[in-house]
């Protein structure tokens, strides 16, 4: 008994100690760090304790309200666009055809590729003035679009990029799809239900929960939202898709305000609680939870 | 003017290159339950799904009401179906379960209500309406999935083994009360079972399916009484019917004399034709073998290797002297004085017995079955 318990115990000492060192610490330490005005290039002991003043500061700080006001757009616009084309295609790919296994291989792709560096720096060659989708619309005498230079069209393109992405969505909405017993959907059959009508009156209720989960990963990731707007647009033009992960970046390792940057992630993390708490809350109205379905007992 | 309510005409059906119908032909007539029993795989279920529109044939035709449906649509057909596993939707209360149909057809919310409480009150499901599936009982979400089949009015109803999800005495209720819904409505039903009780209970008429072809269709007396073959034999009666492998010695007029391990036994039978010294297959139910009381002759003897009392009825199986195979089976009364290890004599209801060819189909009538008219099924 004590052997197996020191066995286990080292099993999980690896995450424990990392879970201690890259979350738990950084964790408090932010927080703390969010109460001083902690510059990057000083040494640490030299920070002065300001209260609450880093957070009564953002009031004034039109930078920070920009930033949030783009950070809402683009969490508002990118979600709901994403769990919607991810749905969709989903729903195509769990048709019954032939060869559809590597349909469903080639769309879940660009997810392992989508959000890296790599792909965000691809996109930036696209969008650019003299990139792919310019010349596109040029060989076809279209003048091209100033896609990056452009306050909406920047927007559009970091859009489109976490869009890119649906993948790792899409393979849990297709899961939830494969959940839904076929028998359903023959009994809809005799009862005359059209596929649109199977699709609102089954498919959807039923996959309520399923949309919950990826409703909550994909407000969170986001918020957290960094590699497009670093890369592709660097936050511009006019702070067009200055995400706030972005702001809080180039606070801490380029302005070097450590202080106001770790109060910056603290208020980023209590925007993406509140939403998460109000989602979990809202659930009972519209989430339905039972798979269970009348043949517990068996006997197939 | 159609009197039969579906129809089947060589039906044929294949997945994959492998046919699992192999060209089946029948006729439900108006009011009729019409029970498919036969094995797992048998292509029970398969066949259903084709009246139902849920498969379409490789080839044939089926028409239900007299119209050719062979490939209409499942909802255009008339037909409502209950599931195995009752495919209700779980996100539904019972009310809107069965309303489903009825607020796809686009009826006034006012006749809904309605006729969603009519048929809760038929089931007696009325106290429940309120509830999702999740809440009820086995025996309830069978109800629901029956109410929700019933509202719609269907010319036949389809059953796709709907009691093999409850329990043992739970089936037993509920085929009760299908059988009473089925007088009541006096509807046309296709039912897919493998047990054979429920077939033998619910049917006006048998289907007995095996390997995707007709073994026999008659009334559930007619398949006991006169099996066409060996398997209905073997499939139709509980305990199964026990087989004896014997040859034949000579045939008259009344009779056909077997040369037994056991000495000659001859058994009555009209219109039989065997070739002498063909092999044959004895067929005797478990309850036409009888014990003889000690001292006395009968036509078989063994020793009893194991005894099931079920109370009502005892279940004696005796391993016969010179024979091989499994031991037979005796449904005794269930005080009957019978012990293991005990050596007993058998005498045979020789009128009741039956004898099947080489290729294991029926040799002649049993003459205490003889009398009987053809009734509605014929042989295939």
């Amino acid at each position: 008994m004590y052997n197996n318990k020191l066995i286990g115990s080292l099993y999980v000492t690896p995450f424990v100690i990392g879970f201690l060192l890259f979350t738990a610490f950084p964790f408090v330490a932010s927080f703390i760090l969010s109460l001083t005005d902690a510059r990057l290039q000083d040494q640490l002991g030299a920070a002065q304790f300001t209260g609450l003043a880093n957070y009564t500061g953002m009031v004034s700080d039109s930078t920070f309200q920009k930033s949030l006001g783009v950070t809402f757009a683009y969490v508002f616009i990118t979600v709901p666009l994403k769990l919607a084309f991810a749905l969709f295609i989903a729903v195509v790919l769990n048709f019954k055809l032939r060869g559809i296994g590597l349909f469903r291989t080639a769309f879940y792709l660009p997810s392992i590729l989508g959000g890296s560096v790599a792909i965000a720096v691809v996109w930036r060659f696209v969008f650019a003035g003299d990139g792919l989708i310019n010349q596109g619309l040029g060989s076809l005498g279209i003048g091209g679009v100033n896609w990056l230079g452009e306050p909406t069209t920047a927007m559009f393109s970091i859009v489109l990029l976490r869009l890119w992405q649906f993948g790792s969505a899409m393979v849990v909405f297709l899961a939830g799809l494969k959940a839904i017993p076929e028998d359903l959907y023959e009994a809809a059959d005799l009862d005359g239900a059209s596929r649109m009508k199977q699709f609102w009156m089954i498919t959807l209720p039923l996959l309520t929960p399923v949309l919950f989960f990826n409703f909550i990963m994909q407000i969170v990731q986001a918020f957290q939202e960094f590699n497009g707007p670093y890369i592709i647009t660097a936050g511009g033009p006019l702070k067009s898709s200055y995400l706030l992960p972005l702001m809080i970046y180039e606070e801490a390792f380029k302005y070097f305000n450590l202080g106001y940057s770790s109060a910056l992630s603290w208020v980023l993390f209590i925007i993406i609680a509140i939403f998460t708490a109000v989602a979990f809350w809202s659930q009972k109205h519209w989430v339905f939870y039972a798979q269970d379905r009348g043949d517990d007992k068996g006997g197939h | 003017m159609v009197t039969n309510s579906v129809k089947l005409s060589d039906v044929k059906k294949s997945f994959n290159g492998h046919e699992v119908i192999k060209g089946v032909s029948l006729e439900v007539q108006k009011g009729e339950m019409v029970v498919f029993v036969g094995p797992s795989g048998c292509g029970k279920s398969t066949l259903l799904r084709l009246i139902a529109g849920l498969d379409t044939p490789t080839s044939g035709q089926i028409d239900i009401a007299g119209k050719d449906v062979t490939y209409a649509h499942p909802s255009k057909r008339g037909v409502a179906m209950v599931f195995q596993s009752y495919a209700l939707y779980p996100h539904m209360t019972v009310a809107d379960n069965i309303a489903f149909a009825l607020k796809i057809q686009g009826l006034p919310k006012a006749e809904i209500d309605a006729k969603v409480r009519d048929v809760a009150e038929v089931l007696q499901l009325t106290h429940l309406l309120k509830r999702r599936p999740k809440a009820l009982s086995g025996g309830q979400r069978q109800r629901v999935a029956i109410g929700r089949a019933i509202v719609r009015e269907p010319d036949v109803f389809l059953f796709d083994e709907p009691l093999s999800n409850l329990d043992a005495s739970l089936r037993g209720q509920m085929r009760v009360e299908i059988a009473r819904l089925h007088t009541k409505l006096n509807a046309t039903s296709v039912y897919v079972t493998h047990d054979q009780v429920e077939a033998m209970t619910l049917a006006d008429k048998i289907v007995v399916l095996n390997a995707g072809r007709i073994e026999q269709i008659g009334a559930p007396m007619e398949l006991y009484r006169k099996p066409a073959n060996l398997f209905v034999a073997g499939f139709i009666g509980s305990p199964r019917m026990n087989i004896l492998s014997t040859k034949v010695r000579s045939v008259s007029g009344e009779a056909v004399t077997l040369d037994t391990p056991q000495g000659v036994l001859a058994i009555p039978r009209t219109g039989a034709q065997a070739a002498t010294g063909a092999a044959t297959s004895l067929g005797i139910r478990p309850e036409n073998l009888h014990v003889v009381a000690a001292g006395e002759e009968g036509h078989l003897s063994g020793y009893v290797i194991l005894i099931e009392r079920l109370g009502g009825e005892t279940f004696a199986y005796v391993t016969l002297k010179g024979f091989d195979g499994e031991p037979i089976i005796l449904k005794l009364d269930g005080e009957a004085p019978v012990h293991n290890h005990q050596e007993v004599r058998l005498t045979i209801d020789l009128n009741r017995a039956h004898l099947f060819d080489e290729a294991g189909l029926a040799v002649g009538v049993s003459p205490d079955f003889a009398s009987e008219t053809d009734g509605s099924g014929h042989v295939q």
